[in-house]
């Protein structure tokens, strides 16, 4: 049962082609929260309604549907929009890039809970207190507001990630050659569906693994100086 | 966007939406049944009760439900043993092989927020339990378990949502639940947009049916923490 057949290079290729969705997602929702989480916290009315829409809907939809809509849509999208700046061959939508906008877009949302309980946590009287030494804004957001939201936002942080990484599950559907997807290959070619699949699970199980190990790290890291009751 | 496909076509999404209601509603249903007797025997301090439901959480919480239903659908008959058993009708239908997968999974996860809640009971409450002679049983019953779902009420009705959008990996095998319908659209009139933002819109209502509906039991639950209107601005101390 657990020979692969001479499967096992192809599945570790489609293991990295994860980790590179999974990384790339995750630089996205980074940004998206980090945006979002000002958006939420800042006085402009209109940001925070936007900011606030955006969440409520994402959340609100299984990642399934996003993911179908913005690959079918978008490749409907694309090429009724191409035409009209003068571009007349049919384009393909890559599905890495439809993947990786996909979950990056929705963990976005989530990021921006995240990042928002974070910097709600860093006392504003410290904030006030760099503003009162002269530091620019930005110092204060690199110095001051950005070390600590960083440890107080790393539980929820780690949270999603681990949650990211079984999305990249869904990839698979939309013709992208991750672990999932060659593992289902290799499946329908050796008939041993059950022995590929539970590779990858193990794999999975592997990569949460990991990443637990670096969050447990990085949070001590960031807590360097925090009375533990 | 022509969304008279869609009202052409809403006997599909009817028929999903009850796919997905009874999918959804099921497994939610019989995972936390599992899920109480479960998180009670995981905070056993035998190794040998805590360990095996240790094992059964770690992998269904830790691998993609995706890979779940791949595992039951697909996995199981590759044993000839297995395919000559008299389950083996049963696992060939793609709706209770969805229906397993969805509550070992929701089961695993509802387990874990239990757990986490029975053993965020005040040490104060179990020792006034002991002390009043109960019986482990029914200080389970009388004192932890319901101030636990108390305390488990906001962490599950995440997981129901996340089941709700958890079921939505159905279509995948198959299934015509609320995604499969879109799906089925799309490729009969090549109607993304229509399509999905129709299975969009059914979701956020449900999602927004059961929000509402747990902030309602919210309220009722935690009617004991309200500010009480006693008539006296002292509270009556």
């Amino acid at each position: 049962m657990f020979s692969l057949h001479g499967y096992g290079p192809s599945i570790l290729e489609g293991t990295f082609l994860t980790i590179a969705v999974a990384l790339s997602s995750l630089l996205i929702s980074m940004i998206l929260g980090i945006i979002g989480a000002l958006a939420k916290l800042s006085r402009s009315k209109i940001l925070q309604i936007g900011a606030k829409t955006y969440t409520t809907i994402i959340r609100g939809i299984p990642d399934l549907v996003l993911m179908l809509l913005v690959f079918f849509g978008g490749q409907v999208f694309i090429n009724e929009v191409a035409p009209l700046v003068g571009y007349d061959e049919y384009i393909d939508i890559n599905p890495f890039i439809a993947g990786v906008c996909t979950i990056g877009f929705i963990f976005g949302a989530y990021m921006t809970e995240t990042f928002r309980g974070g910097i709600l946590a860093v006392p504003a009287g410290q904030l006030e207190a760099g503003r009162a030494y002269g530091m620019k804004p930005f110092q204060v957001f690199t110095r001051i507001l950005m070390p600590q939201m960083v440890r107080h936002a790393i539980p929820g942080f780690g949270n999603n990630w681990l949650v990211m990484i079984k999305t990249t599950a869904l990839v698979s559907i939309i013709g992208l050659d991750d672990m999932v997807r060659k593992a289902a290959l290799a499946a329908g070619a050796t008939r041993m569906p059950f022995t590929f699949y539970a590779v990858v699970a193990i794999l999975f199980l592997v990569i949460t693994s990991i990443s637990v190990y670096i969050l447990n790290r990085l949070e001590s890291r960031y807590s360097a100086g925090v009375v533990k009751a | 966007m022509d969304f008279s496909i869609i009202f052409g076509n809403l006997d599909i999404y009817l028929e999903g939406l009850k796919n997905t209601a009874i999918l959804v509603s099921i497994s939610l249903m019989i995972g936390l049944t599992l899920a109480i007797p479960l998180a009670v025997l995981r905070t056993s301090r035998n190794y040998l009760v805590a360990a095996p439901i240790r094992a059964f959480v770690y992998f269904f919480r830790g691998t993609p439900l995706l890979i779940q239903i791949f595992l039951i659908y697909y996995g199981l008959g590759q044993f000839e043993v297995f395919k000559a058993s008299v389950l083996w009708p049963l696992f060939k239908e793609a709706y209770f092989c969805a229906l397993l997968a969805f509550t070992l999974n929701t089961a695993a996860y509802t387990t874990e927020i239990i757990r986490g809640a029975i053993e965020g009971t005040p040490h104060g409450e179990v020792e006034a339990a002991k002390a009043a002679g109960m019986s482990k049983m029914l200080m389970f019953r009388r004192i932890i378990l319901p101030s636990a779902f108390r305390r488990a009420l906001p962490a599950y009705s995440n997981e129901i949502i996340f089941m709700l959008h958890g079921s939505s990996l159905a279509s995948v095998i198959t299934i015509i639940d609320i995604t499969g319908a879109a799906r089925i659209v799309n490729s009969r009139f090549y109607s993304p947009f229509e399509a999905f933002l129709t299975a969009a819109v059914f979701y956020l209502c449900i999602t927004f049916a059961i929000i509402w509906l747990v902030n309602k039991l919210e309220f009722r639950w935690y009617a004991h923490l309200r500010p009480q209107d006693t008539g006296t601005a002292d509270g009556g101390v």
